[in-house]
């Protein structure tokens, strides 16, 4: 080793001071850049090598980050996790949805916090465990992007307090000017709303006015006159063996058509040894839900509606023949029926005129269905509006003498005919207030907005029924700035309330006194919140079978509930059928316009909801606009022709209206008559739904003040322009094939398989049933040594509603195409519901065939994966991505599907789905999964399908497991009832039964041991693919 | 060894000698383009672009491009597919069969079928990768190794069986056709000027030397491909029908299919061999090689083709009427008479009618009239796939569900680019290879060196002549 030491220079070895200074410096370089100062120039630049590459890194690094948008994705760990939550398991809260006068009581299912299911309450006595179609929806509304984030002033975000401080002023500001302050609303079901109403009302001095845009004022105003009850009667046709419907749709949207379909679907069962079956006759001029479910329909214009209420009295009563009633054969047997049916028959009308309702009422007075199957005693309370108060709001408001309005989940300047007088009214208004939750019509004409909770994320209560309440409780913690609406109002008067405990406090002071099961308040709280429901009449779980308990409860509650009063009716019948016999019958030559509610959009307030948009009309099978339905003879003289969804434009005129509108033909409608649904045409809502087919409000007429949902004397006029209306399905009539099966009452009571098809083959031993022969070996029950999963649909009691199609998308992730990819007939429903109308071509006659009868019997045949065992779709997958679970199911394994969609042309029943595109972020399907709230409804139990694999209903595995789970987790087997496929859960008349096949007491076992040899069938035996899925026969109650 | 008989029509006319024989055939391959094949050229591979635009849309969007719904799941894209691979019938069993069967007229043309087959199999099989919705993962149809366990094919589909048929299918028809090269690399190889050529085209000849073994092992391999593709002719495209047959669509779900589609397949093949032959005849001044002797014994194939076709088709109405079976009987009611009859009885006209005509002699005879009609059997044969898969679809058993199917931009582009494949590589195949087999040819004709007195016209002397061939280099 040497101790040598090198000097780079001279400098160096003398320690020279400047040399020193500089020695760390790699190029030794006297003066630093300074990039401020221009003197000093690149080449004095110190470490400029470094500096360059600094600046190179990150110049580098900057471009790419700029380059690549990184998502960036928050996972927030508990870090103290709530006791009651576990991830991956879904937590359930009783709920209750009312809206548009529709009232379910529901069970919020929650995954991490947020609702993505609604499932019906069974502990209501109002709709069981029923939902609807818009029900299974609002949980998508929640997650709508197009909510308002928080509150508005002059179309402007503002804030809450200076929104509060100026409503409060000008609200005192109104009463100090003696001007009208006014509370608009539709219909308010919850008690403890209205009594912040009324507080509100009495501090601000404001009128609350209610209106329903599907006014029931007519009925509401009859019973007044006739029995003293300003109220819709509580019907309940599951005692009626008789039904006669005068355009009351009570299956599809009339009234509370979900409870309706679940009482009705009790008389129309033929199982479990039941061999009884009630008569519906359906007077209609268009054709609906309750019609095409009818064993008699027969159609009838519009206008002459009161002469066939009139005429059916007088065939009661002994009263005579009416004039303008042409063919009254059918309203003659149905007053024998009803004759027959004593007390335990129901007639009802649709119409809004007081008039016609007074007839009805007369006639199930007659009949001594006031006892037995209506009752006024406990009449139902979701429709309270008053058509003729909101006439004089208009008047007021029209006069300039209104100084404040605030609507309260109301919009009338879209849902109202006189929108017009209303929207100039507002502009003088000094102040108007909104609780829309999200844009619409009338918020954007108000002055602020304070927007409301979704129902989801609020609180509370209602009472649909005299003496039947059940609670609201938030499922989610507020998404956006929005603040309960009773808080709002007792705000603006100068009361901090916090709504929950004011809600409780209500409770507390006028429930809580009714019962005398609960010991304290606590208890009694936490017990109705946990139902849902508290009924102190009804059939509460939690109400101690002793009666004398029950018996002993406050007088108050006994007077609240009691249907035992008596009501004497004391309508003037004479004045009233002189009414009808002047204004009826009436219609001329023109056309009559029935404007009616679609099952989807019922009035509209959920209009921009993806689901419903895309939800087929379970008559007409369109989705995505509304359209001028018309009889067959009116388009052929229009010279329209309509082929696989391809129509015209027509041109509808009525006085001075005009509007331009696509074109349906409807089997089955009045001759003279045309249809156009509420609901759409909405001119300010989210993306979706802005503009999408035409606003049939505006055409809506009065009467005395009550809206009357049809026109006379329309004039239609063709276009030669074509149009495309999306169906789901363009090919109306089962050309004579046995995949429906069917057979009228008393030839099933002699013969209970009457209508079924036993498909035969002829081999060398003779005639043997088709599904003897296979190729396969026989399929013994140890095939399946755990369960046997399957499925009976009853097709007496579907009567094709449509809930369980929207159910199915919610708890399967199915994605929303729009209306393009369903012209391309692309839509991605798991389930649909096939719609029939018979024919009277002679079989053979194949072209003849397609044509609908011009007064069609029609039949609803619930469609889904058929769950083959000798499924066509297994054999021929290239790559096994379909398969047969040990369980029954036929499982799509979307992770190995390759896309050659052979499973799809396979499959004989076409229930296939192929994901054409990318559906989830792709902004060209800018619907519900293209953005980050919108994907919150996502079921994380159900993967989200990628482009180019096929899908399909899966008898909802995710659930099938989570029960097996949750047995297993307890050591026992699952629970006939337990596992509930989405479809079957919703289905409010439950024509659909689920369950395990290999179970001997299961239900489903129970049914198809009883109805193999009857009822019970295949659908396309003769293929012998042995679907897991079976089906009872359609039987009609008609001779 | 061959013989030709005097009674016969000479197969070549026009007199050549061998090396007559070997510099018509090479002037293609050894010249500058012509222009009519750059013209030519230019328009395929403007086709091919657009084409390939079309199918990368499909691609990166997915196959909603295409007009397919949830009812008609395969239309445009399995029609092209049963078509193309139709088309690739004709090669195989000219040099197989024909080989078999001692038809020495193939000799000229069964180089440039042998091309069009292996080209058509390869646009066939380009719509199977496009068809599948997930086509990157195409390699999951072949019974791979994997870390999945018992993961695999299902070998009970028919989509299974038709990779294993199609691939075997183009493996057997490149090695069979690229042997069938060989000789004639070589004798371009040996004629070759410069460098680049030589060592290309010497590189593809294996090292041919022309002598007696490679011959003697050059027949052998030929006989036993002939042999292996014979049974290929008829399954390839029996295991094609069994994607129909074996469903249970009304209208696809029929015994009769494996003969009817072989029957169909050499029907189409045929005419396309005929159309493009009748072309490169002209362009290439083959009058010669391609005669009008070769352009008949096609037509009468054509014509005995079409006919079985036409039987298997009113068969397939007389059992749909037989059977009793409602849906059967109503499908093919549909077929004639239902929204699609205009495809149906396009089907008729072109499949049925056209090919009868050449039971005239004039007819089939003229080449306009050849050419016309075989355009005709391919657009036919083209409609009798579409009217299988689309009329049977469209109205099964539900009819809720029934649909219409109906094109759109990138169905047609999609299309389109498979005529782009199949004509670059054809024009390139005509332009750098020698599109009639020179040293079959050579067999054939009478002589090694003496011209032909009787050119044309029957020839004179009576018995046969030996030509023994044991130089491919004139």
């Amino acid at each position: 080793m040497s101790n040598k030491v090198y000097w780079r220079g001279y400098e160096e070895l003398t320690n020279d001071v400047e040399f020193v200074k500089n020695a760390d410096k790699e190029f030794n370089l006297p003066a630093e850049y300074d990039p401020s100062n221009p003197s000093s120039s690149l080449e004095n630049l110190s470490n400029n090598r470094r500096d360059f590459l600094k600046m190179l890194g990150f110049g580098a690094a900057a471009v790419s980050l700029a380059a690549c948008e990184t998502p960036v994705r928050k996972a927030i760990p508990f870090l103290n996790k709530p006791e009651e939550y576990d991830p991956t398991i879904a937590n359930y809260y009783a709920s209750t949805y009312f809206n548009e006068g529709e009232y379910c009581s529901v069970l919020v299912k929650t995954r991490e916090g947020r609702p993505i299911k609604i499932e019906g309450n069974t502990l209501s006595s109002i709709n069981k465990g029923a939902t609807s179609a818009k029900v299974q929806a609002s949980v998508l509304s929640l997650y709508d992007k197009e909510r308002y984030t928080g509150p508005q002033a002059s179309g402007k975000p503002s804030t809450w307090d200076v929104l509060d401080k100026a409503v409060s002023e000008g609200l005192s500001n109104a009463k100090a000017a003696g001007q009208k302050v006014y509370l608009v609303s539709e219909t308010i079901v919850s008690p403890t709303t209205q009594k912040a109403i009324a507080e509100f009302a009495t501090a601000s001095g404001a009128t609350h006015v209610q209106y329903d845009p599907a006014s029931v004022d007519g009925i509401l105003s009859a019973n007044l006159e006739s029995f003293g009850v300003r109220a819709v009667p509580a019907y309940d046709f599951s005692k009626a063996k008789v039904v006669v419907s005068f355009e009351a749709d009570f299956l599809g949207t009339w009234i509370s058509s979900t409870a309706f379909s679940r009482q009705f679907a009790q008389t129309r069962k033929l199982i479990n040894g039941k061999k009884e079956m009630s008569r519906l006759f359906a007077f209609e001029s268009i054709m609906t839900l309750t019609g095409a479910n009818a064993d008699y329909r027969k159609a009838i214009r519009k206008s002459d509606e009161g002469l066939y209420v009139l005429a059916l009295y007088n065939a009661l009563t002994g009263g005579g023949a009416v004039a303008g009633v042409k063919d009254a054969k059918l309203i003659e047997q149905a007053a024998k029926d009803l004759l027959d049916a004593r007390g335990r028959s129901i007639v009802v009308s649709g119409s809004n005129d007081k008039n016609i309702q007074l007839l009805v009422n007369a006639i199930n007075n007659f009949l001594g269905n006031y006892a037995s199957t209506i009752d006024l005693g406990r009449p139902l309370l979701t429709k309270q509006g008053d058509d003729a108060k909101f006439a004089s709001f208009i008047n007021d408001l029209s006069g300039g003498s209104v100084g404040a309005v605030i609507f309260y989940g109301a919009n009338p300047v879209y849902n109202h005919p006189d929108a017009d007088a209303i929207s100039k009214g507002l502009k003088s208004v000094p102040l108007s207030v909104s609780f829309a939750d999200r844009p619409d019509e009338t918020a954007v004409l108000s002055k602020f907005v304070a927007p409301d909770h979704h129902y989801l994320e609020a609180w509370g209560d209602a009472s649909p029924k005299k003496g039947v309440y059940s609670l609201t409780q938030p499922t989610i913690s507020p998404i956006f700035s929005t603040r309960q609406a009773q808080e709002s109002l007792m705000k603006w008067v100068g009361r901090d309330i916090s709504y929950y405990e004011y809600l409780k406090a209500n409770w507390k002071s006028t429930l809580y006194s009714t019962q005398n099961w609960y010991n304290n308040f606590q208890d009694f709280w936490n017990y109705s919140l946990h139902d849902g429901v508290f009924e102190p009449s009804g059939n509460n779980p939690r109400k101690p079978a002793d009666e004398t308990l029950v018996a002993s409860v406050g007088a108050a509650i006994v007077d609240a509930v009691a249907g035992n009063k008596t009501f004497n009716f004391a309508g003037d019948i004479p004045s009233a059928t002189s009414a009808v016999t002047a204004e009826y019958g009436k219609g001329g030559d023109g056309f009559d316009l029935v404007i009616y509610e679609s099952v989807a959009m019922g009035t509209g307030s959920q209009a921009n909801n993806p689901w419903l948009l895309e939800m087929p009309d379970p008559i007409t099978r369109a989705c995505w606009e509304n359209y001028l339905t018309l009889p067959k003879a009116l388009a052929e003289k229009l010279g329209l022709k309509v082929k696989e969804g391809k129509t015209g434009l027509v041109t509808l005129t009525l006085g001075n209206q005009t509007i331009e509108i696509p074109a349906l033909v409807q089997p089955g409608q009045h001759a003279q008559v045309v249809g156009l649904a509420l609901g759409w045409g909405r001119e300010v809502t989210g993306k979706a739904a802005t503009k999408i087919g035409k606003n049939a409000f505006a055409l809506l007429a009065k009467k005395d003040n009550r809206l009357q949902y049809f026109r006379t004397g329309a004039k239609i006029d063709g276009k030669s322009e074509s149009y495309d209306i999306a169906h789901v399905q363009t090919h109306h009539t089962v050309m004579g094939r046995p995949v429906i099966q069917e057979a009228k009452f008393n030839e099933y009571l002699k013969k209970p398989n009457a209508g079924r098809y036993y498909p035969v083959v002829q081999t060398a031993e003779g005639e043997v049933p088709a599904s003897t022969l296979s190729l396969w070996k026989a399929g013994s029950v140890n095939d399946r040594p755990n369960h046997s999963w399957g499925m009976v649909i009853d097709l007496n009691s579907c009567f094709g509603c449509g809930a369980c199609v929207i159910a199915c998308s919610s708890e399967n992730n199915v994605p929303v195409v729009g209306k393009q990819e369903v012209l391309n007939r692309r839509e991605m429903h798991w389930i649909r519901i096939d719609r029939y109308y018979s024919s009277d071509a002679k079989h053979g006659d194949f072209s003849a065939m397609e044509d609908p009868s011009d007064e069609p019997e029609v039949v609803f045949q619930p469609m889904m994966c058929q769950h083959c065992n000798n499924a066509p779709c297994e054999t021929v997958c290239p790559v096994l991505a379909t398969t047969h679970s040990t369980e029954g199911l036929n499982q799509m394994t979307y992770n190995r599907c390759i896309g050659t969609r052979y499973c799809a042309n396979n499959c004989p029943y076409k229930v296939r789905r192929f994901n054409w595109f990318s559906y989830p972020k792709n902004n060209d399907y800018d619907y519900n999964v293209n953005n980050d709230l919108g994907r919150m409804v996502l079921n994380p139990d159900v993967t989200v399908r990628a482009r180019g694999v096929m899908e399909k209903c899966s008898m909802c595995i995710q659930r099938i497991q989570e029960g097996k789970l949750n047995a297993k987790k307890e050591a026992r087997r699952p629970v006939d009832g337990e596992i509930k496929t989405a479809c079957a859960q919703v289905c409010p008349s439950e024509a659909i039964t689920f369950g395990d096949m290999g179970d001997a007491q299961s239900s489903i076992s129970k049914v198809i041991a009883e109805q193999k040899d009857e009822r019970l069938y295949y659908m396309l035996e003769e293929i012998n693919t042995k679907p897991g899925v079976g089906y009872l026969t359609k039987i009609r109650n008609k001779a | 060894m061959q013989v030709t008989s005097d009674v016969r029509e000479p197969l070549v006319t026009g007199g050549k000698t061998l090396k007559d024989v070997t510099n018509d055939i090479c002037r293609q391959v050894e010249g500058r383009p012509s222009r009519s094949w750059i013209i030519a050229f230019v328009l395929a591979l403007i086709t091919l672009a657009y084409g390939t635009y079309c199918l990368m849309m499909t691609w990166f969007v997915g196959l909603g491009l295409w007009g397919l719904n949830k009812t008609v799941g395969w239309a445009w894209d399995i029609t092209n597919f049963v078509w193309w691979v139709g088309i690739g019938h004709a090669g195989t069993l000219i040099s197989a069969i024909l080989l078999l069967f001692r038809q020495k007229w193939r000799t000229s043309i069964n180089r440039a079928a042998e091309a069009m087959t292996i080209f058509a199999v390869l646009c066939a099989a380009s719509f199977i990768l496009m068809h599948m919705g997930r086509p990157w993962l195409a390699y999951w149809t072949l019974p791979l190794g994997n870390t999945y366990g018992s993961l695999w094919v299902n070998f009970n589909s028919p989509l299974v069986w038709d990779v294993f048929a199609i691939s075997t299918y183009l493996t057997v028809s490149v090695v069979f056709w690229y042997i069938g090269l060989i000789p004639d690399l070589a004798t371009i190889r040996d004629r070759a000027t410069n460098k680049v050529s030589r060592l290309v085209y010497g590189t593809l000849a294996f090292g041919w030397n022309g002598a007696a073994k490679d011959w003697s092992r050059f027949e052998s391999v030929s006989l036993i491909l002939a042999g292996l593709s014979t049974p290929l002719v008829l399954s390839v495209h029996t295991i094609v029908s069994m994607d129909f047959a074996t469903s249970i669509i009304p209208g696809w779900h029929t015994t009769i299919f494996p003969p009817y589609f072989v029957a169909g397949a050499i029907f189409s093949g045929f005419a396309m061999v005929l159309s493009l032959m009748l072309i490169t005849r002209y362009v290439f001044h083959l009058e010669d090689y391609i005669t009008y002797a070769h352009i008949e014994s096609m037509n009468k194939i054509i014509t005995l083709t079409g006919s079985i076709v036409g039987i298997a088709y009113i068969t397939e109405f007389f059992i749909a009427w037989y059977s009793g079976v409602e849906y059967e009987g109503y499908a093919f009611i549909n077929r004639a008479s239902g929204p699609y009859w205009w495809a149906y009885w396009a089907m008729m006209t072109c499949n049925v009618v056209s090919p009868q005509l050449f039971w005239i002699r004039s007819v089939r005879r003229s080449l306009l009239a050849t050419f016309v009609i075989s355009v005709i059997v391919n657009i036919g044969m083209w409609f009798e796939r579409f009217v299988i898969i689309v009329t049977s679809l469209h109205r099964d058993y539900v009819p809720s569900s029934w649909a219409m199917f109906a094109p759109t931009r990138y169905d047609i582009g999609d299309y389109i680019f498979s005529f782009g494949l199949f004509f670059t590589l054809f024009l390139l195949f005509a332009k750098f290879l020698p599109v009639i087999n020179m040293a079959e040819v050579k067999a054939i004709i009478k002589s090694a060196s003496e011209p032909d007195p009787h050119a044309g016209s029957k020839a004179s002397k009576l018995g046969g002549k030996e030509v023994e061939v044991t130089d491919s280099n004139h």
